[in-house]
């Protein structure tokens, strides 16, 4: 790649290969983003579909079976499809820039992750037009899964599999990249929170997703081999499933709620102008939230019959996660106390995160209450309580993070105004979709029901939910349109945006050249650009090093055909039960195509390229004008 | 529990819960107003922790608002520079050991409840005679319909259960297909039934059931795990009786041994029945547990038809017409051949008439 080519016009398929090849941790995210985007839109249209038909008692908008899909598909794309390529979006744009590295420590890899991703996502989506999308719950309890007629289940497994890899990869990635390849000077304690809780919650990622590959891969076996590990009549045992599911599903909810709390942790300091309050007590919250996360899966089977000895334990580990997170509640809100506090988009879902987010954490606690939750468990209580948390927590973390990070991502910024008016759509329709649910689960109804009788007094909550649903749903088309119409709006070129940064990836200029720092920054404390700012430091940084030759690395279309491989195999493995003849063929050409593809990576070296010093200062002179980035 | 309540700080908050809570819903099937000391204990549970939880929304609130409204930068100017405060040691330790306080509250009642729910040691106690002293009913899960056996009696019914009031009923819950959850709100939480393994559990049941929903007379029970499309279908109702009443209905239930459809009746209803439906459906309590359809003893006196449709024979018919429209995915769908409109209004009159309660 020379010089000349990150700035010159490119024609439309040289954009879409240099997308398919790359090897950046920029462009990486934003396919994470774009994608992530893509499937949220899908599977929110999922759940507009399933309140339209609850909006009614004895509604026949939808069939029992297509319902049952619908809340599959649903809950399983929100949380592997859409939050986790969203959150990972944000980390691979920010934690490089934060931390002061050209980009993540494996940048191959960062691209095998994401296409992985990608493919399994879309593998679980062909589902749709192959004959059946799964319908076992996203939780796909082994009983139900097994006895599911059809292919729907399959899909599920190997979809998710193949994703679920992307995901561990990506996990280890940031793991070694916080870990190694921090700038010189900032040590553990400088970390900005939001590289902390990247890296706890890729800890979580390397030890939560192991127990899910292998419960996906027992089911798998059973499904095309008869192999009994979850069939009770030969021996097996359907609990171990839930085991596995919940031993890798909590965790997971940490996984996501993590970084969402690391953006607002970053948010909140820039717009009350005050540094993070109590910010090593927040890394310890971190650690212990993130380990805790791990000590509890049992309270998802209290009513399974674990034993009482079982359910006392787990619900007082449950219990015990309301500390560090309250604590960090209570810092949020004391870095506000004594600051100075500017009302912009971010910040607005900032603060509507703080009620909603504590408002989801409590009923959590309730649900730990083992004897109570034998009341709640299964009832709309809980789809109260994790939406809460979920789009509480996580997605107002999302939707603030791209009104934050738009000019970092785009060199735009998104509209103020519209920007206002999709939080209070989306929030108030939140509230009302999801507030209610709380009584309806008490009052009687259990989740995951396709219709109801009228008359069990829950008409009216039921109608006020769908009509929540709608204005979210709302809320997310104006946020669409405010990004579209961002394309159009006129290129910043500017440094710290918001005015107010504090860590080091507001000390770069936008468009944020490839290759990040033209020299390494030297860090001098936490929330270093701060610092510099403080101290009259023009261009925001120090530097460890004088400008000098850059070594990046090559792009490669090798993950792609990696992805494609096992995309293809899946298919082999997908239809083997049927007994088709072309099954084990195409399974075989298909990881064929994925090892030919790891044999040529091995064997061919890339050693990458230099930039050289002369060339920077052409691209920095092109990109910011003459005299380069000052 | 409760006198420990009576002296916490708590006391006004959650009196100011249970009047709002408690109102909330119908009688027969909401957990905001129950009618059994499982349940009662556990919405105890619920004000306790629904009072702590309140407490906290509202600090977290008000402390959150009055920050915000004190610092806006509006009100400070453009130029303010706030103090960069590192943190506070004091008030990390104070909003640490608070929740810890909170919770031990919580956790407390929660250990004992725990504990106490699951004590099912008196299924197995006898009197002198051998007979057991507590009543058990066998619940078994089926795709979308619910057994229940009385070992004790020997007796078998399907769909509607029938309890005494006032005494702890123990169950054991089990699964015949794939997992399902037993639920009766009004009365108290809920377990699984798994295919594994037999769950045990105890409800009490405080209130008759007669006279409750303007005369419908019975608790409304749930399926709570996801078991295929008709899960939302797969409803049960539960008639509580005091003990005399229950044990005439028990005596009731008995007196059907034997009793059965002869294919060559004069009735067109049970002719056809028995040719046609008798090979998975028993119309004698006294046969044993499993059969492959419901137990149909009682169907005359039933609420429900399939557990959710109104009770009349335009709905009986139409479910032997065409089950799979009602219930997607049953296991009764193609079981049997097919029938004139003609049989189908015969074998309704018949299924109607079977009634141990007239």
């Amino acid at each position: 790649m020379s010089s000349v080519a990150v700035t010159k016009k490119k024609s439309v398929g040289a954009v879409i290969w240099d997308y398919l090849t790359t090897v950046d941790h920029k462009k990486l995210a934003i396919l994470y983003l774009f994608s992530g985007l893509l499937f949220f839109a899908i599977a929110g249209f999922e759940a507009l579909l399933m309140r339209i038909q609850l909006m009614y008692p004895n509604s026949d908008f939808i069939s029992a079976g297509t319902f049952n899909e619908l809340l599959t598909m649903h809950g399983t794309t929100m949380l592997f499809l859409a939050a986790t390529p969203l959150l990972f979006g944000f980390m691979n744009m920010i934690v490089p820039l934060q931390i002061g590295a050209r980009d993540v420590a494996f940048p191959f890899l960062n691209s095998l992750g994401f296409w992985l991703f990608f493919l399994g996502a879309t593998f679980l989506h062909l589902s749709f037009f192959m004959g059946g999308a799964p319908d076992a719950g996203w939780t796909s309890y082994a009983s139900l899964s097994l006895y599911s007629p059809g292919h729907g289940i399959d899909f599920y497994v190997l979809g998710l599999q193949i994703s679920g890899a992307g995901t561990l990869i990506s996990g280890i990635n940031f793991i070694v990249t916080i870990i190694t390849m921090r700038a010189p000077g900032m040590t553990f304690m400088r970390m900005p929170l939001f590289t902390w809780t990247t890296l706890i919650s890729s800890i979580l990622i390397l030890f939560a997703f192991p127990p899910l590959t292998v419960g996906l891969f027992l089911m798998l076996v059973d499904r095309m081999f008869d192999a009994n590990f979850f069939d009770h009549t030969m021996g097996g045992n359907t609990i171990i499933w839930e085991h596995l599911f919940w031993i890798f599903g909590h965790p997971e909810v940490y996984i996501l709620v993590l970084p969402a709390f690391g953006l607002f942790s970053e948010i909140i300091p820039v717009f009350a102008r005050k540094r993070l309050f109590g910010y090593s007590s927040m890394v310890f919250a971190t650690i212990l939230i993130g380990f805790l996360g791990f000590m509890v899966w049992a309270h998802h089977m209290f009513t399974v019959g674990l034993g009482a000895t079982a359910n006392a334990i787990f619900a007082i580990a449950t219990m015990a996660i309301a500390v560090p997170t309250g604590m960090k509640v209570f810092n949020w809100i004391l870095t506000i106390w004594g600051g100075s506090i500017k009302v912009t988009v971010p910040m607005i879902y900032a603060l509507g995160f703080i009620p909603s987010f504590v408002a989801g954490g409590v009923t959590g606690v309730m649900q730990a209450t083992a004897p109570l939750d034998y009341q709640l468990h299964d009832s709309y209580f809980i789809v109260a309580h994790f939406h809460y948390v979920i789009v509480g927590g996580i997605v107002t973390a999302i939707f603030a993070s791209f009104h934050f990070y738009w000019p970092l991502l785009f060199n735009r910024a998104l509209n103020e105004k519209l920007g206002y008016l999709t939080f209070w759509i989306f929030f108030t329709g939140f509230h009302l979709t999801f507030f209610v649910q709380h009584f309806l689960g008490l009052m009687g109804m259990p989740r995951r029901v396709f219709t109801y009788m009228e008359g069990q007094g829950w008409d009216l909550f039921n109608f006020i939910s769908s009509i929540g649903a709608i204005m979210m749903a709302i809320g997310v088309v104006l946020m669409v349109i405010n990004m579209l119409s961002s394309i159009k709006s006129k290129p910043l070129n500017c440094r710290d945006y918001w005015g107010d940064g504090r860590s080091l990836e507001w000390a770069l200029k936008t468009p944020i050249p490839f290759y990040n720092f033209k020299q390494t920054p030297l860090i001098r404390g936490f929330d270093p650009y701060w610092i510099e700012k403080q101290e009259g430091n023009p261009e925001g940084m120090t530097y460890a090093e004088p400008l000098g030759d850059i070594h990046m690395p090559n792009n490669s279309i090798l993950p792609l055909i990696m992805s494609i491989g096992l995309f293809i195999a899946a298919f082999g493995a997908l239809y083997h039960p049927d007994g088709v003849s072309w099954s084990v063929p195409v399974m075989v050409i298909g990881i064929g195509i994925t090892v030919l593809a790891m044999i040529i990576r091995s064997v061919k070296d890339d050693l990458g390229y230099h930039l050289h010093a002369e060339e920077i200062i052409a691209i920095e002179n092109e990109l910011y004008g003459k005299g380069g980035n000052k | 529990m409760k006198k420990g309540l009576k002296k916490w700080s708590l006391f006004p908050l959650l009196a100011a819960m249970a009047v709002i809570l408690s109102g909330c819903g119908e009688e027969y099937i909401s957990a905001l107003r129950p009618a059994g000391a499982v349940g009662k204990e556990q919405f105890n549970l619920l004000l306790l922790a629904v009072s702590i939880m309140t407490l906290v929304v509202l600090v977290v609130s008000v402390l959150y608002l009055l920050a915000f409204a004190k610092f806006r930068r509006s009100k400070l100017g453009e130029d303010y520079m706030p103090k960069q405060v590192e943190g506070s040691h004091t008030l990390e330790v104070i909003w640490t050991v608070i929740p810890i306080i909170l919770l031990l509250i919580l956790s407390v009642p929660t250990v004992l409840a725990t504990y106490k729910f699951a004590d099912v040691s008196a299924m197995d106690e006898v009197d002198e005679n051998g007979d057991p002293k507590a009543l058990t009913v066998n619940v078994t899960a089926k795709l979308y319909w619910w057994e229940f056996e009385y070992p004790q009696y020997g007796i078998v019914t399907s769909q509607e259960l029938v309890v005494p009031t006032n005494e702890k009923v123990y169950f054991t819950l089990k699964a015949g297909d794939v997992k399902h959850s037993f639920w009766i709100p009004a009365i108290g939480g809920k377990m699984d039934t798994n295919v594994e393994n037999v769950n045990k559990f105890y409800l009490v049941f405080d209130k008759e059931s007669k006279g409750l929903n303007g005369g419908e007379g019975v608790w409304y029970g749930k399926c709570a795990e996801l078991c295929g499309p008709s899960h939302a279908l797969m409803d049960f109702k539960v008639k509580s009786l005091n003990r005399d009443d229950f044990d005439a209905w028990v005596a009731a239930m008995k007196a059907t041994e034997g009793q059965t459809a002869s294919p060559d009746s004069t009735d067109l209803g049970e002719a056809t029945f028995a040719q046609n439906c008798l090979g998975c459906h028993a119309i004698s309590a006294v046969t044993p547990a499993g059969a492959a359809g419901p137990n149909l003893t009682t169907f005359g006196d039933r609420n429900r038809v399939a557990g959710f449709l109104e009770h009349n024979k335009e709905n009986v018919e139409a479910w032997i017409k065409d089950p799979e429209k009602y219930k997607p995915g049953n296991l009764m769908t193609g079981k049997y051949k097919n029938l004139t409109d003609e049989e189908i209004s015969a074998v309704a009159d018949f299924l109607l008439g079977l009634s141990v309660e007239k």
